[in-house]
């Protein structure tokens, strides 16, 4: 092979030894040296076969990628890369895509339980409520981050809201799960009134940090206010929802009034069937809201906030009605979580989550509705995936963002379909289309 | 009015701190325009690091102060060093492959790594506490009288000390680097016109890893200091010391390294009167706050140039 005769061996050996030092001076701290806390005092636990098969794999790593990716002419990442498929929607197929994964998101649990039957799909389904629930996080944040170009990090607040809304609510006034639904998200949709009208001015990172700082002061909140809202211990008992007033119970509920054994997989597929509902309201809305003149001018508003406001558009509303929009939808998947957990508290709405909703926006590529189910499934259904390996997950975790960031920096689903456009409808590669300023 | 002076005194050390953190997200911030998420958990590193170096050397409170002042010198250099080599690695990893990418890639992978940093010292330092007794107790009477037959004193540790004074050491250090130094010169290049910078010869990537050598490097000594002064460190530290830094940052305009200083003296300060006086369970409302407050009427903070906006 002509290639083979351009790697300089010499050069990958000199690389990977230097790497092999560097990892050395991290690993032989953090890993080398293990602090162990006892009844003397503190000491420390030497764990140098550990540090010595970490820069192992550093240096054997990095030689096997310098001769076979960065030196060669047809590097193996190409080949790897090959054996994906490109997932470049053009605008004509993306509907019949489109109608095909909303059908196959309906018939899921349904398939999952003539497999593996009501007991064993239990686990699946729970899985599926789970990736339903970010998919619709991540689309009610596109809205904010995605269409209006307004980094937002704090947006587990609103889900906050929206939780204890309807924790209260129905602890309180004994109302109902469909009532309490509309009530959550309007109080959401309220707070999010309230928490963007001070942001107005702000852009960019500014924006970033200070809702960081609002969705850190609502969990402290949450965390200290015993009275109202049993502080860390959290609210319990929520109520569950009905079908039609029909409970999921063991007597005189949705079984027997359909005249079915009773199971508790009932309310499970109930459950995912109302979270896949409210996913899809959130999708058709905000694809409504983009062909109406306020979704307009979130796009626009993304683009050049200062020619929007040349052009006689009102920011301030603009801005307003996003974040608005956003936290409503952030409140009915937050009213939504607490009635399938029965029990919520502020452990549940840590910073972590607003990163997590935030990275499923961002990789699956920014302003498209399919990038976020994609993300949700990988992310999500790949944690728990490897729930065996507990401990190392978190960690497997944070990577993953990095490396998917690194791979596809504009997200999985780059291409752009544009709102408005003349004749005939192209999908423009995100590179052309210039970086949304917040 | 001692009340207020020993606050004072306690609200400029955890000033302190902040602000040495606060300078590797201002530095950082105004070279490559990037919020470095990851760098709250360096300084947790860097508090774990300074641990293990403390115990290998066997300093203990008993040791006779002349050795044990020169022994954590070297704990600090030695910190300092490997907490670099970690913020390096950081910035070699996860923020040069998307340089000249769009805005909120750096910011995922930020966030990304500051997962994977907790994650992993969490597994391999465990998720208990560590403790450390305290090395050095003592300290002065700054006051001392008798108001209405009740002795009050306002004391300044040796520890508040050596974190205050280290800090003006260090920040005089680094002042006098960026501004006289080759390095710093090139630093504020950088800052200007990366493109231009790099036109007139100076090696961008390199400068900026420097930059990020840097702060993490400052960020080790703030994490030695926490470590000494409040005693107790986990792997979650350097969350909250982080967004706290960070709204340090802001506060006193980002970009710019007294600034940075001086949001991190008035977060330790509001923090420290506020639990001081009326709830220590808000103070981290009352800091955030102060936040919202100062970006709404002053957006570009306390020091910081205003953005101008061209079209």
């Amino acid at each position: 092979m002509s290639s083979s005769s351009n790697i300089n061996y010499m050069a990958a050996i000199k690389d990977a030894v230097i790497a092999g030092a560097i990892s050395l001076a991290l690993f032989g701290t953090m890993i080398g040296l293990k602090i162990e806390v006892s009844n003397q005092g503190l000491d420390i636990l030497h764990r140098w076969d550990a540090v010595g098969i970490a820069v192992a794999i550093v240096v054997t790593g990095r030689f096997l990628m310098s001769v076979f990716v960065w030196q060669t002419q047809n590097p193996v990442t190409d080949k790897i890369a090959a054996l994906i498929p490109d997932i470049k929607i053009d605008a004509g197929s993306e509907k019949y895509v489109k109608i095909a994964v909303v059908v196959f998101a309906f018939a899921l649990p349904f398939i999952l339980l003539s497999i593996f039957g009501a007991r064993g799909s239990r686990q699946y389904v729970d899985l599926g409520i789970l990736v339903l629930t970010y998919v619709m996080l991540g689309w009610g944040l596109n809205i904010v981050v995605g269409l209006a170009g307004l980094l937002d990090l704090g947006y587990v607040a609103f889900y906050a809201v929206g939780a204890y809304s309807y924790a209260l609510l129905a602890a309180h006034f004994d109302l109902g799960f469909w009532i309490c639904l509309p009530l959550a998200g309007i109080l959401a949709g309220f707070w999010g009134v309230i928490l963007g009208f001070p942001v107005l001015r702000l852009r960019g990172d500014y924006l970033a940090i200070v809702t960081l700082a609002f969705g850190e002061i609502i969990r402290v909140v949450l965390l200290n206010w015993y009275e109202f809202t049993g502080g860390p211990d959290g609210l319990s008992r929520i109520p569950r929802p009905t079908f039609f007033g029909l409970e999921f119970t063991r007597k005189e509920g949705f079984a027997d009034f359909f005249g079915l054994d009773y199971s508790s997989i009932h309310r499970i597929i109930y459950m995912y069937l109302l979270i896949l509902i409210l996913a899809l309201i959130t999708n058709f809305v905000t694809m409504r809201l983009r062909k109406l003149p306020v979704g307009r001018a979130w796009e626009a508003l993304r683009e050049d906030e200062i020619a929007c406001r040349s052009l006689g558009i009102n920011t301030r509303n603009t801005k307003l009605s996003a974040f608005a929009i956003g936290a409503t939808f952030g409140g009915f998947a937050g009213s939504f979580f607490a009635t399938r957990q029965g029990f919520i508290s502020p452990e549940s709405f840590t910073f972590i989550e607003s990163a997590v909703i935030l990275a499923i926006v961002v990789l699956g590529g920014l302003g498209s509705q399919l990038g976020v189910v994609i993300a949700s499934i990988v992310l999500i259904g790949g944690f728990e995936f490897f729930r065996e390996f507990e401990e190392y997950r978190m960690l497997v975790f944070g990577l993953l963002m990095v490396l998917i960031m690194i791979w596809r920096p504009r997200g999985l689903i780059s291409g752009r379909i544009p709102s408005v456009y003349l004749k005939e409808k192209k999908t423009v590669s995100a590179d052309l289309v210039a970086e949304g300023e917040g | 009015m001692e009340y207020f002076l020993q606050q004072l005194i306690n609200g400029v050390t955890l000033g302190s701190i902040y602000g040495l953190i606060a300078i590797g997200y201002t530095m950082v911030y105004g070279i490559i325009g990037m919020i470095n998420f990851a760098h709250g958990d360096i300084f947790m590193v860097g508090s774990f690091i300074a641990l293990m170096t403390i115990i290998l050397l066997g300093i203990t409170a008993l040791t006779p102060a002349f050795i044990l002042l020169a022994a954590l010198l070297l704990v600090l250099v030695l910190t300092m060093v490997f907490t670099a080599v970690w913020g390096w690695t950081v910035e070699r990893i996860a923020y040069r492959p998307l340089r000249g990418s769009f805005r909120l890639a750096p910011l995922i992978t930020a966030i990304g790594m500051s997962i994977a940093l907790q994650n992993f010292v969490q597994t391999s330092q465990g998720a208990t506490n560590k403790p450390l007794q305290p090395l050095i107790s003592g300290g002065i009477k700054v006051i001392e009288g008798i108001v209405s037959d009740r002795v009050f004193v306002v004391q300044l540790s040796y520890m508040q000390m050596i974190i205050i004074v280290t800090t003006l050491v260090l920040m005089a250090a680094f002042t006098a680097l960026i501004s006289k130094t080759s390095l710093g010169r090139s630093q504020r290049a950088c800052e200007q016109d990366q493109k231009m910078a790099a036109l007139l010869g100076v090696d961008v990537d390199r400068t900026i890893s420097l930059t990020f050598v840097m702060g993490a490097a400052l960020a080790a000594v703030a994490g030695l200091m926490f470590l000494l002064y409040y005693g107790v460190i986990d792997f979650y530290i350097g969350f909250l010391a982080g967004v706290k830094a960070f709204t340090a940052a802001v506060l006193g305009g980002i970009g710019s390294l007294p600034g940075a200083m001086l949001g991190g003296l008035l977060i330790g300060l509001i923090e420290t009167f506020w639990s001081g006086y009326f709830s220590s369970e808000y103070k981290d409302v009352a800091a955030f706050s102060i936040l919202v407050i100062v970006l709404i009427f002053m957006p570009s903070g306390l020091l910081g140039k205003p953005e101008v906006e061209k079209v």
